[in-house]
């Protein structure tokens, strides 16, 4: 029998998608538990209790300060302590992505951890090019050569929807971008429905993002985060388009994510 | 200390230049940045932490410490910020993280800085673009050069001060003007009987008292005007008396009449408490309510309908319910108003329109609950006073929701911190706006904290399971004086105010008592469930705080430690409320052919296509995709539909995380018409329970098992003439619920909708809750393959009388209003419910607003696939067979080798083959050897998408 690995779902106050990422999760063949901060401030329970941990969707605090800031003030380090063996997955997303974003973890940035120089990150997430909050399905394609092979080895398209007002990946030249995928820390691009390139275009790109960029991943791999909803396809029902363009479910990401947590 | 971050403002600075171009401004240039006014210098070094941390994002954004306020030659600086008092998430979240990163005792407040060029623009047309686009004055202050106030506390004075207010020996006038003066919004009979009753007492009342006894008489917590006795005069066109009755409470005669005469086995709970409920199987009960939030979505459109949102949301919670969907329906003026035609004291409806939705995504997309239903309408009628419903759906174990405190039990209040906000909601909901109601009302609206209401939500649905409490309330209009003495009303309760938790010192006892604080729910708790309680308040970072105990012996007692507030008996408090009797008329309107608004008849393509872009009709496309509609994972039947997801829906299916067995769904639907209305408003009753129900029963629902609300918004009722409309679609109510076997199990009235004299049009939102057997089967609007057999189920009239058509190109004479009387739409739903039921439907779409012809172009372009239809040659004119709003039909695709299947299932029922779906992108409708309409797809979307003014 194939082990269940326990992963950590965290809660904020302002969390919201931490349900239906928990299902995802057990559909995969994890053991998810929501985890909220205060048990983690009060010591009823530490990440290093989980083989992965999970930052959900949601508006944690408000994002009063800036989507995901807070929540990158309140658990940056410790995601930063339990993803630096370079081995843990852990996987943020829309919220969380925003999150381990602002906590340093995405972005392009290096900590000088792994020997190398220092360097700030280069990418962030900004309001939406349209100037609001956009609830659409979009089709994503992952990027091959993915430092994350647990989400570039998604060898077909997905289709989940986004649910968000600041996912615009912002980066200050395109050159950063480029740099962006050819260091291999582009996980996922926003594409049109054929597979085809969005370059840029509204609304196959929902938000603006350069180089239609959906997700990143850090430079060891077991970092990911990403602006649309996986979870909210993780079964034929949940289709938006009720079949029309089968093959296409978001579940292969969390099957690879518990995958990932299992083998370590 | 000043602190501004300025970049990444750039699509922000873009919706502020387009908002301006609407008001009539011309910005050439807009810069957008926040600004933190410290109330300490915290050294150089903590305010480089709190820049990186939290405030400056290091790739769009830099940070400036003091910079000068001005901003260079041309540019005009205007900055925004909250008033003292209105809630700012923002600065609450600053100050908390300042502390985590070891900055103790940091005061924040918030502003926006807007740097703005363009030609003539000074510091007088600053001021006039602040005043209109940038700021509200019912919770903001701005201006011009630069925002630069003191961070201080406020200052506490008289807070343990009640003031005794005479009424006992004022005569009738002056009591007339204490009510006004004090916004009580009591009648002379109902000062009278409070000036009684205190006249036996030999007293006269505190400030809190007056303001309790005035909160719970409110037509909004008391409903006096669908208690009230009615005498209905009954007249024909010509003015003479057809027949007079009396009608002993609308409530109880019509609307909880059908409701008891019907109440089938699945009926939980109807009108007792804050929310309907219904068995949605053994195990599940599913609570419903829809509230409105008119008069503060008027004022100040954001936090009007922003916490509109949190109210009915909490509702549900107060059956302890778990909220799980939600959905809005608006009601603006129209969006292309010409600015001078826009009367004093009233925001354009376009910025009304921008607010209200803003408002409503905010608070629903923060609290992770979809949006999945919703309409949007416009009429020169709600120019002054729009309309915004906000419903929410929840679900609970089977009979978990307790509903009867114990004497002893704890009154506990949890959740947000009181402060002086929305002081007199429920009686300024009850008065009509007028030009100065803004300056008068200024405490009355408020901004919602979606985060403290999403901890209270997790926080209840746990202390329901661990059976925490005895009994649950919200605190809504009214604040803890409503909450605390509904749910007192039968104990008596004795509480102190004094460790209420206050969000800033200086209030006032009967403030904090009447404060609408939002976020806030009251329990009773058993002593013992104490510690279990606070322990769950700690997990989920809400606040729980102990007030008092529930008494036994009938008196609601209210202190501020050693001071007496409000001393008295809950019989008179809850009972003493004198009944109003009031008079009513309808006079049935002459059968008269009406011009219409954009003159006579012109060709039906041509009519199609005006109708697909008028405000009701078109799309809402760009207004559905700010609002949340896949949170929770469980929305099957969404708001758009077909291959390019833009094609509208009729009702919404969804089911909760993870789904039910056997893939059970519930649906939800909606009707509203106030244009039908206008002609007769017992025809708008019916058809919009009608609408309703088809909207569930075109998505699979079992008609069988369809419950009601109702959501009357209309004049003020003291005005017989608007009376008697509305006691005539209270009678629609009861004829409809009847027909269909549908009972009402919650509904809400708003009353006094009226502005400068004028009355908005009589509207009933009729909202309809179902349950689909097998949500897999659930057909959509969209058409799904060439060689699909299209059905119009249900017969056609001579209905065009209130139509959309009939409001644009006039009514011909011999037109009538659709009704009920030549129908039996039971047993049609049942027979459709059963092909649905077989597999045997491929798309249905009902029609609505605009006719057959809408709905068969609405199909057509949700599924981009075309369509050749051919009317019967009955005795029915083309128009009104294009156009006519005939009720209880629905167009129905069914696979030619399905079509005997259908036609045999449908045996007995009015089905007509109208024609047949195809690939060929274009709607072409024959009547014999003539072609009525013939349009393609694309001319079909860019009327209907393209042109839509939202």
């Amino acid at each position: 029998m194939v082990s269940r690995p326990r992963i950590a779902v965290l809660h904020a106050p302002g969390t919201n998608r931490d349900g239906e990422a928990a299902e995802a999760l057990e559909l995969s063949g994890a053991e998810p538990a929501v985890v909220l901060l205060t048990d983690l401030a009060a010591g009823r329970t530490t990440l290093d209790d989980f083989a992965g941990v999970l930052v959900p969707g949601g508006f944690s605090y408000g994002d009063a300060l800036g989507a995901g800031s807070r929540l990158a003030l309140e658990v940056g380090h410790a995601l930063s302590a339990y993803a630096a063996d370079g081995a843990r997955p852990v996987l943020g997303i829309c919220n969380g992505f925003q999150a381990l974003v602002r906590a340093g973890l995405l972005g392009g940035g290096d900590d000088g951890a792994g020997g190398g120089p220092a360097t700030p990150r280069v990418a962030t997430l900004a309001d939406n090019a349209g100037g609001r909050f956009e609830c659409r399905w979009v089709t994503l394609a992952a990027e091959p050569n993915c430092t994350a092979d647990w989400v570039g080895g998604i060898d077909h398209l997905v289709a989940c929807p986004v649910a968000h007002g600041e996912g615009r990946i912002a980066v200050r030249s395109l050159a950063d971008a480029a740099d962006l995928a050819g260091r291999g820390l582009v996980a996922l691009r926003y594409v049109n429905r054929d597979g085809s390139a969005a370059v840029g275009a509204y609304p196959a790109n929902p938000n603006g993002s350069a180089a239609d960029i959906a997700g990143l991943a850090n430079p060891a791999g077991n970092v990911v985060g990403l602006m649309p909803h996986p979870e909210d396809h993780v079964r034929d029902s949940q289709d938006a388009f009720r079949g029309r363009y089968p093959g296409r479910l978001a579940r292969t990401l969390f099957d690879r994510f518990v995958a990932r947590a299992r083998a370590h | 200390m000043r602190l501004v971050i300025s970049g990444g403002g750039e699509p922000r600075a873009a919706a502020v230049k387009a908002a301006a171009g609407h008001a009539g401004f011309s910005l050439r240039g807009c810069r957008v940045a926040r600004v933190y006014l410290l109330s300490a210098d915290p050294g150089e070094a903590a305010v480089a932490r709190l820049v990186d941390a939290v405030l400056a994002d290091p790739v769009t954004e830099s940070a400036a410490v003091d910079p000068p306020l001005e901003a260079g030659p041309g540019v005009v600086v205007v900055e925004v910020g909250p008033l003292p008092g209105v809630t700012d998430v923002e600065a609450r979240e600053l100050e908390a993280a300042a502390a985590r990163l070891g900055i103790e005792g940091l005061r924040v407040a918030t502003a926006t800085r807007f740097e703005l060029e363009g030609d003539g623009l000074d510091e007088v047309v600053a001021a006039r673009l602040a005043a209109s686009v940038l700021a509200n004055a019912t919770v903001e202050r701005f201006a011009v050069g630069g925002l630069d106030v003191e961070v201080t506390e406020p200052t506490s004075v008289g807070v343990d001060v009640v003031d005794i207010v005479p009424v006992r020996d004022l005569d009738g006038p002056a009591r007339g003007e204490l009510s006004r003066s004090r916004l009580l919004s009591l009648d002379a009979a109902e000062m009278a009987a409070v000036a009684a009753w205190y006249r036996d007492e030999g007293r006269d009342p505190t400030d809190a008292e007056l303001e309790t006894l005035a909160q719970t008489w409110s037509e909004h917590c008391a409903h006096k005007t669908f208690k009230a006795l009615i005498h209905l005069s009954h007249e024909a066109a010509d003015g003479s008396v057809i027949d007079k009755v009396t009608v002993d409470g609308l409530l109880s005669t019509y609307l909880r009449a059908a409701t008891e005469a019907l109440w089938p086995p699945w009926l939980r709970s109807a009108f007792v408490d804050n929310a309907g409920i219904l068995a949605f199987d053994q195990f599940t009960d599913v609570a419903i309510k829809v509230e409105t939030h008119n008069h503060p979505s008027a004022l100040e459109p954001f936090g009007g309908a922003n916490t509109g949102v949190g109210g009915v949301v909490r509702d549900v919670i107060g059956v302890s319910a778990r909220p799980v969907a939600t959905l809005d329906v608006l009601c603006f003026g129209p969006q292309d108003l010409a600015l001078d035609q826009v009367p004093q004291g009233v925001l354009h409806p376009r910025q009304v329109a921008g607010g209200v939705v803003a408002g409503i995504g905010d608070y629903g997309n923060k609290l992770g609950l979809p949006t999945v239903a919703g309409a949007v309408l416009a009429d020169e009628g709600y120019l002054g006073n729009p309309l915004v419903f906000a419903g929410c759906i929840g679900l609970l174990p089977s009979g978990s929701h307790p509903t009867v405190p114990r004497v002893d039990d704890r009154v506990v209040v949890l959740g947000g911190r009181t402060g002086r906000d929305g002081i007199h909601g429920a009686t300024f909901s009850s008065a009509e706006l007028a030009v100065d109601t803004a300056a008068v009302a200024g405490t009355v609206v408020q901004i919602g904290d979606p985060i403290t209401e999403k901890g209270v939500m997790e926080l209840i649905c746990e202390a329901r399971d661990a059976r925490l409490y005895t009994a649950i309330t919200d605190c809504g209009a009214g604040g803890l004086s409503s909450a605390v003495g509904e749910m007192a009303s039968t104990l008596g309760a004795d509480v102190d105010l004094r460790d209420a938790p206050l969000k800033y010192p200086g209030l006032r006892p009967w403030e904090v008592w009447l404060s609408e604080a939002q976020e806030r729910m009251v329990l009773a708790v058993p002593a013992e469930h104490l510690d279990a309680l606070l322990a769950l308040g700690e997990r989920w970072g809400v606040e729980v705080t102990d007030l008092g105990r529930f008494t036994g012996d009938g008196r609601l007692v209210v202190r501020h430690g050693a001071v007496t507030l409000v001393d008295l008996p809950v019989d008179f408090l809850h009972d003493g409320v004198p009944r109003r009797e009031l008079d009513a008329v309808w006079r049935t309107p002459p059968p008269a052919a009406t011009t219409g608004r954009l003159g006579g008849a012109v060709a039906p393509t041509d009519a199609l296509l005006t109708i697909l872009g008028h405000p009701d009709v078109a799309s809402k496309e760009r207004i559905v995709r700010t609002f949340d509609h896949e949170v929770r994972a469980g929305t099957v039947v969404r708001p758009l539909c077909g291959p390019e997801a833009d094609g509208p829906a009729d009702g919404a299916v969804f089911v909760p995380l993870g789904g039910w067995p056997e893939g059970r769904a519930l649906a939800v639907g909606l009707g509203i018409n106030p244009r039908l209305g206008r002609v007769d408003p017992w025809a708008m009753a019916v058809g919009v329970v009608d609408e309703a129900v088809r909207n569930l029963v075109v998505v699979g629902a079992d008609p069988d098992r369809i419950a009601l609300l109702d959501n009357f918004c209309w004049g003020n009722p003291t005005f017989p003439d608007r009376l008697g409309a509305l006691v005539r679609a209270c009678q629609g109510c009861y004829d409809a619920a009847m027909a269909y076997k549908a009972p009402f199990v919650s509904g809400k009235d708003s009353l006094y909708n009226e502005f400068a004299g004028s009355p908005i049009p009589g509207t009933l939102l009729i909202t309809a809750l179902g349950v689909v057997p097998d949500a897999g089967l659930a057909p959509t609007a969209d058409l799904q393959a060439p060689g699909g057999v299209l059905y119009l189920v249900g017969e056609t009239g001579p209905h065009l009388a209130g139509s959309l058509h009939a409001e644009l190109f006039g009514t011909p004479a011999g037109a009538q209003v659709p009704g009920l009387c030549h129908l039996k739409p039971l047993a049609r739903y049942r027979a459709l419910h059963r092909a649905i039921r077989a597999g045997l439907v491929r798309s249905a779409h009902d029609p609505s607003e605009g006719g057959l012809a809408v709905a068969l172009a609405e199909s057509v372009l949700a599924g981009r696939m075309g369509a050749r239809i051919e009317l019967p040659a009955d005795a029915i004119d083309d128009t009104s067979w294009l156009f006519g709003e005939t009720s209880g039909r629905m167009v129905v695709e069914v696979a030619p080798e399905d079509a005997p299947g259908f036609e045999a299932v449908m045996a007995g029922e009015a089905v007509t083959r109208l024609g047949v779906v195809v690939a060929e992108p274009s709607l072409e409708v024959a009547r014999g050897d003539a072609t009525l309409i013939d349009v393609g797809i694309d001319q079909l979307v860019a009327a209907w998408r393209d042109g839509s003014p939202w």
